[in-house]
């Protein structure tokens, strides 16, 4: 157990080194980084001196030690556009985004585990039925059209709800629903699909047998071991949820750090981009780690199922 | 599509149980029925749509769908802002998506596929390696990267098509190598090892061959993930670039006119939704058919 969570732990500093390698690797795509950085009209004398400001002239690799030393200590430098330390814009624009994915994820859980069960539960009836078509369309539709149709009918049309901005609870609903819609679906699919599993295992069958009340070996025995995949989705279905958080906050004009993303792209504020990219991917890290080490603390099998693979 | 429809009649042969069989066989019929029609008008745009997608008449623009007080016959869904025809632009939107979809899904099944073999195969340190790559490009936001890349080498075709890729092979990688672990124990590998065949052509010839299920699957469902994915790039701006028409831009200029003209974002909405839709259908068909056990 405890070697599995060193494991983990050295895992998950890899990974990061790794994400760092590709955000410094960002910059340099186009070979010279100054070309990113300086509008196109820029002056040739005005390359040279950010090429000597940026130590751009020394070799890659120091260069990328140099890059990877300040952002070990959370330096990504400076937003060229707002003129302040990347981290600073991050850090006021991140509690809009937690907000947005956790509505969006807890919105999701309470909508799709129960209708996951159901279906399960009620296997080929009328809400079977419902909730496959549910599922279909949730996957099928991309958060931009979900996120114009709801302004269209709930803010145009019906005058229910604002159609951007973040402003008191209400202006919530409307971004929460578009961004969880994908996840809910694939939640409910799993929970679904996991339900219907454990119930077909053989102690369900023997708890039956033996005469255990329907109600607890539905919500006692099958629903908790049911319950355990989940764990790992709600971890990686967050990565999603980011993902998806950028283009959301586009269309709600929601102040998160996704739009502060795609802002930051079109004015070539790449030092805003690098930290943004990192950031979000060292919080995936680590959300993903907390759910592994609480996945082998509700199942201690897995460690041992992990360590051979 | 050929190739599609090839592996449908494949696995259709396979005995499957009565009821269930027909309930899935009407999931596959709809999703093969919708994704013929709409390859096949992506193909046949020249020949069949009404208008030049980029033509413009201003004296006719903002035209609601032809059921509607102000629509026009020769324009059944309407036009745009800038008077083009809005079926015709959907049309041609299609060869975009279905294009860009088809090429992304075969340039990052190349990739996943063959790293996914060298892991599970190889083991060890090449398979804890290239796991930790996965790792990476799992926890990088995808289209925050797909962006700064785009906007950096410029949002070119290929371009386009080669983000999409380097950003979504990993999803290939982890089920092959999850598959390979399991079939390299298998007798007939160790059997052609101990004739002395050579690494590659074992992968080639016994370990490829047996992991091929879950790559079809999975190539299925990616293709349904990568036009929404290509439309959500050009919705953002950073997709292939106008006037080439692709259902994501058409998408975000009808955002600016969703108060006032609905069908300019509904309709390539709907286009992307069915498209999406008949391929999840048939990509959950495959899977129940070829490998009910199988998660992806």
């Amino acid at each position: 157990m405890v070697a599995y969570v060193l494991r983990r732990l050295v895992q998950s500093v890899v990974v990061l080194l790794g994400v760092s390698v590709i955000v410094f690797g960002l910059l340099h795509l186009t070979g010279d980084p100054t070309r990113l950085l300086l509008p196109l009209e820029a002056r040739e004398e005005d390359v040279r001196q950010l090429r000597a400001l940026l130590g751009l002239d020394d070799p890659l690799w120091i260069q990328y030690l140099r890059f990877l030393a300040r952002a070990v200590r959370g330096d990504f430098g400076v937003s060229f556009k707002h003129q302040v330390p990347a981290l600073t814009l991050i850090f006021q624009t991140l509690p809009a985004t937690l907000e947005l994915t956790g509505a969006g994820l807890a919105l999701a859980l309470v909508v799709a585990v129960p209708a996951g069960i159901v279906a399960a539960l009620r296997r080929n009836s009328l809400i079977d039925a419902v909730c496959s078509v549910g599922v279909l369309l949730g996957q099928a539709m991309p958060v931009y059209w979900l996120g114009l149709l709801l302004i269209l009918v709930f803010a145009v049309k019906l005058g229910w709800l604002p159609a951007a901005g973040r402003d008191g609870p209400a202006s919530l609903v409307l971004p929460a629903v578009a961004l969880g819609a994908f996840s809910m679906a694939r939640i409910a699919r799993m929970a679904r699909s996991g339900m219907l599993e454990v119930l077909a295992q053989d102690y369900v069958r023997t708890a039956r047998a033996a005469g255990v009340r329907a109600f607890v070996v539905t919500y006692k025995y099958a629903l908790k071991n049911a319950a355990i995949p989940l764990v790992t989705i709600v971890g990686l279905e967050f990565g999603v949820l980011l993902g998806g958080a950028v283009i959301t906050e586009t269309i709600f004009a929601w102040p998160g750090v996704g739009r502060l993303a795609v802002d930051a792209i079109f004015s070539r504020d790449y030092p805003l981009v690098q930290a943004i990219v990192a950031m979000l991917a060292t919080l995936f890290v680590l959300i993903n780690l907390a759910m592994d080490l609480l996945y082998t603390y509700l199942d201690p099998r897995i460690v041992f199922v992990r360590s051979r693979l | 599509m050929n190739e599609t429809a090839g592996v449908a009649i494949v696995a259709e042969a396979r005995p499957a149980a009565g009821a269930a069989r027909r309930r899935l066989s009407f999931r596959a019929v709809f999703g093969l029925t919708v994704l013929l029609c709409m390859g096949g008008a992506a193909l046949l745009a020249p020949q069949i749509a009404p208008w030049d997608p980029g033509r413009q008449m201003l004296l006719k623009r903002l035209r609601p769908p032809m059921w509607e007080a102000r629509g026009l016959r020769e324009h059944p869904l309407g036009t745009d802002h800038l008077g083009r025809d809005i079926l015709s632009r959907i049309l041609y939107g299609g060869r975009i998506s279905l294009g860009v979809g088809l090429s992304a899904v075969t340039l990052s099944c190349l990739i996943g596929v063959t790293l996914g073999l060298l892991a599970g195969f190889h083991g060890g340190r090449t398979d804890a390696f290239i796991m930790r790559v996965v790792d990476v490009f799992l926890a990088i936001p995808y289209i925050l990267l797909a962006m700064g890349v785009v906007f950096a080498l410029g949002p070119s075709l290929l371009n386009v098509i080669l983000v999409m890729a380097v950003t979504r092979w990993v999803q290939f990688a982890r089920i092959v190598r999850a598959d390979v672990l399991s079939i390299r124990e298998r007798e007939f590998v160790s059997g052609a090892r101990a004739r002395g065949s050579r690494s590659a052509r074992l992968l080639l010839r016994h370990v490829l061959p047996n992991a091929l299920t879950p790559i079809i699957v999975v190539a299925t469902l990616e293709l349904a993930f990568m036009i929404i994915y290509e439309s959500a790039l050009s919705f953002l701006g950073l997709g292939v670039q106008p006037p080439t028409p692709t259902w994501g831009w058409m998408l975000s200029d009808g955002r600016n006119y969703v108060a006032t003209a609905w069908w300019l974002a509904t309709f390539p909405g709907l286009a992307i939704m069915l498209t999406v839709l008949a391929v999840n259908l048939l990509g959950d068909w495959l899977r129940d058919t070829l490998d009910p056990r199988l998660k992806v």
